[in-house]
């Protein structure tokens, strides 16, 4: 498991190896011993007890049985969860590269030093990541309104009729909207600050050698910012499949269009909560967990493999 | 993952001189000069696209957090109605219901108190340990740790809840706080942090004059850490205080709400057979539950701005 492995921290900085052998001791577990202590209590045991959970089915006659892996074979055998898997999916092949593009052309924008007012751009773009992701969906979601939001009134001044954003069709790119507002600003502050520690003399080395800004952006900034591009992508791979306060809260205005089985992470709730189906709702989670990682991992990889 | 920044271009010698803003090195004319750019009117009008996009939702909540009920739904939605109701707006949200809406805000506060605060408590212990001391189990910790973040958090909430039920701890404030304890991002930001901030020649230094290491911890390192802590503080603030998910698993009895959860019940509200339509008072509360963190962004972002950017050093 050495997805997101950041940067070099993994070995430590070179220290004289003599000093470091007689500071191998335990003192470091005093410091960290109370943060391994609650990570065990609520990653560690709830990895375990689920796949415990997967493992088992409660019966009305026979109590809790061990079935094996039989709940896998349910869920790979479930159209509902195919279904919402391929609707976050497609949500990710979208709406991430429209958000991640966004948030790197204005990263670069604002590095280039080329702006009026950097500084108020830095910090407006980034001010909705403040906002609640319940506050973002309620306020667009009064803004999607056809009677009294502002698409009714745009509707209304100019004698038009734009289509329903919380219509069945639309509800998707809707949701985008919301995510990729409430996270361009967050992303592009992750790509900004990597391009901020770039040595300057790397540029001055381009301009002797004649490099244009397009090619200072292409041989250099990318490049030198690939890791932050792979780390950002990861974590709106994992956002993505997880997909559930926008929806959730969307769907009281939009019924129809979101059914509870929307997202995988939708559907795992609404088998606990609502049909009291929780060993099954592990299993599915757990097959989620098991998808993203090994996409974030492929990611990794291959993010990491274009450099070398 | 390597460090990107040395493999940058095969072009350009990896000169690692000073930040060479200075640099004169260049003969001929230095229209493009990078230390100082020419000001692109274009560039910053296209900019301005994104942000009047960013700032057009916070603006509609604004202004209609000044509208009463009736008033919401018959004027336009970026501009004001004849009736300013925003102080009624204002002071009906907080006495609504026995005034549940204060309730929630104390809630809030107490998780961001006990949550973000501990979090950040942790993250800070832990991070200097994994920066500054070598100690057996080390390489797992680091792994278990990286792990965790690529495994969706939210995919551990039945269990979670389950485990929680079983102890007794939901439909108690334990049950968000406990959770909100561990920021595997805040650990990762105060160990890259600590590993730049705090040269080892200094704990060595105040070792050799005999301080413990609690005392060398307080002394030396906790004030160097200082921008570091705003930065976690405020990203675990923000991550506390905009709990959704797991207060919805955990909690029932609406006396321990949260804020974000009493506004998605509030909301909901107008839909149940007899429920009362509050719109008015659903918009006032969200913008009385953003002011407080926007306001603490604006106030600290030279610290949390400086401790992101020493952050990313090695990405």
């Amino acid at each position: 498991m050495t997805t997101l492995q950041p940067p070099a921290a993994a070995e430590p900085r070179p220290a004289p190896p003599p000093a470091r052998r007689d500071r191998r001791s335990w003192t470091g577990w005093g410091f960290i011993g109370p943060f391994v202590a609650v990570f065990a209590l609520v990653f560690l045991a709830p990895i375990v007890y689920s796949i415990y959970l997967s493992l088992y089915r409660n019966q009305l006659i026979g109590g809790n049985t061990f079935v094996g892996l039989d709940n896998y074979k349910q869920a790979v055998q479930d159209d509902q969860f195919w279904e919402s898997l391929g609707r976050v999916s497609l949500f990710l092949c979208v709406q991430v590269p429209i958000m991640l593009g966004i948030a790197l052309l204005v990263a670069l924008a604002l590095d280039s030093g080329r702006l009026y007012g950097k500084s108020f751009f830095r910090i407006t773009i980034f001010l909705p990541y403040a906002v609640p992701a319940v506050v973002a969906t309620l306020m667009w979601g009064f803004m999607y309104g056809t009677e009294y939001g502002l698409v009714g009134d745009i509707n209304q001044a100019f004698g038009v009729t734009l289509p329903d954003p919380l219509s069945p069709d639309l509800v998707l790119a809707s949701i985008g909207n919301i995510v990729t507002w409430e996270f361009v600003g967050y992303n592009m502050l992750i790509f900004y600050s990597a391009l901020r520690v770039i040595p300057h003399s790397l540029y001055e080395a381009a301009e002797i050698d004649g490099a244009g800004q397009f090619r200072v952006i292409t041989a250099i900034k990318l490049p030198a910012i690939r890791g932050a591009l792979v780390i950002a992508t990861i974590f709106s791979i994992i956002g993505s499949f997880q997909l559930f306060n926008e929806p959730n809260i969307l769907r009281k205005l939009a019924r129809n269009a979101i059914t509870t089985d929307f997202t995988p992470n939708f559907y795992t709730y609404s088998l606990s909560f609502n049909g009291q189906q929780h060993n099954y709702s592990a299993t599915v989670a757990i097959i989620m967990g098991l998808i993203t990682m090994v996409i974030a991992y492929a990611v990794q990889l291959r993010g990491m493999r274009k450099g070398a | 993952m390597s460090t990107p920044v040395t493999t940058a271009s095969p072009s350009a010698p990896a000169e690692t001189g000073g930040p060479g803003k200075s640099a004169p090195r260049l003969r001929g004319p230095r229209r493009h000069s990078v230390g100082k750019p020419k000001r692109s009117v274009l560039l910053t009008v296209m900019t301005s696209l994104l942000v009047i996009y960013t700032v057009v939702p916070l603006i509609w909540l604004a202004i209609n957090a000044t509208k009463t009920q009736t008033g919401l739904s018959d004027s336009s939605g970026l501009w004001f109605a004849h009736d300013f109701a925003l102080w009624d707006n204002i002071r009906d949200t907080f006495t609504y219901d026995d005034g549940v809406f204060t309730r929630w805000l104390l809630n809030t506060l107490l998780y961001v108190v006990l949550g973000a605060g501990g979090a950040t408590l942790l993250a800070v212990l832990g991070g200097y340990a994994l920066a500054k001391f070598d100690f057996p189990g080390k390489r797992g910790i680091f792994a278990m740790v990286i792990g965790a973040v690529a495994v969706p958090g939210t995919a551990l909430a039945v269990p979670t809840f389950l485990m929680f039920s079983k102890m007794g701890l939901t439909d108690t404030p334990w049950a968000v706080i406990i959770p909100s304890l561990v920021s595997p991002f805040g650990l990762y930001l105060m160990w890259v942090f600590a590993t730049e901030a705090i040269p080892t020649e200094l704990l060595e230094a105040a070792r050799i004059d005999g301080a413990g290491e609690a005392r060398t911890f307080f002394t030396v390192s906790l004030p160097l850490l200082a921008p570091g802590i705003v930065t976690v503080l405020l990203f675990t603030t923000v991550a506390t205080w905009n709990n959704y998910f797991l207060p919805l698993i955990m909690l029932k009895d609406s006396d321990w709400y949260p804020l974000t959860l009493g506004l998605s019940v509030w909301n909901s509200q107008a839909e149940t057979i007899g429920g009362e339509v509050i719109y008015n008072l659903v918009i006032t509360g969200s913008l009385l539950t953003i002011v407080p963190l926007i306001a603490a962004f604006l106030l600290l972002q030279k610290y949390w701005q400086s401790g992101l950017a020493a952050g990313s050093v090695k990405e």
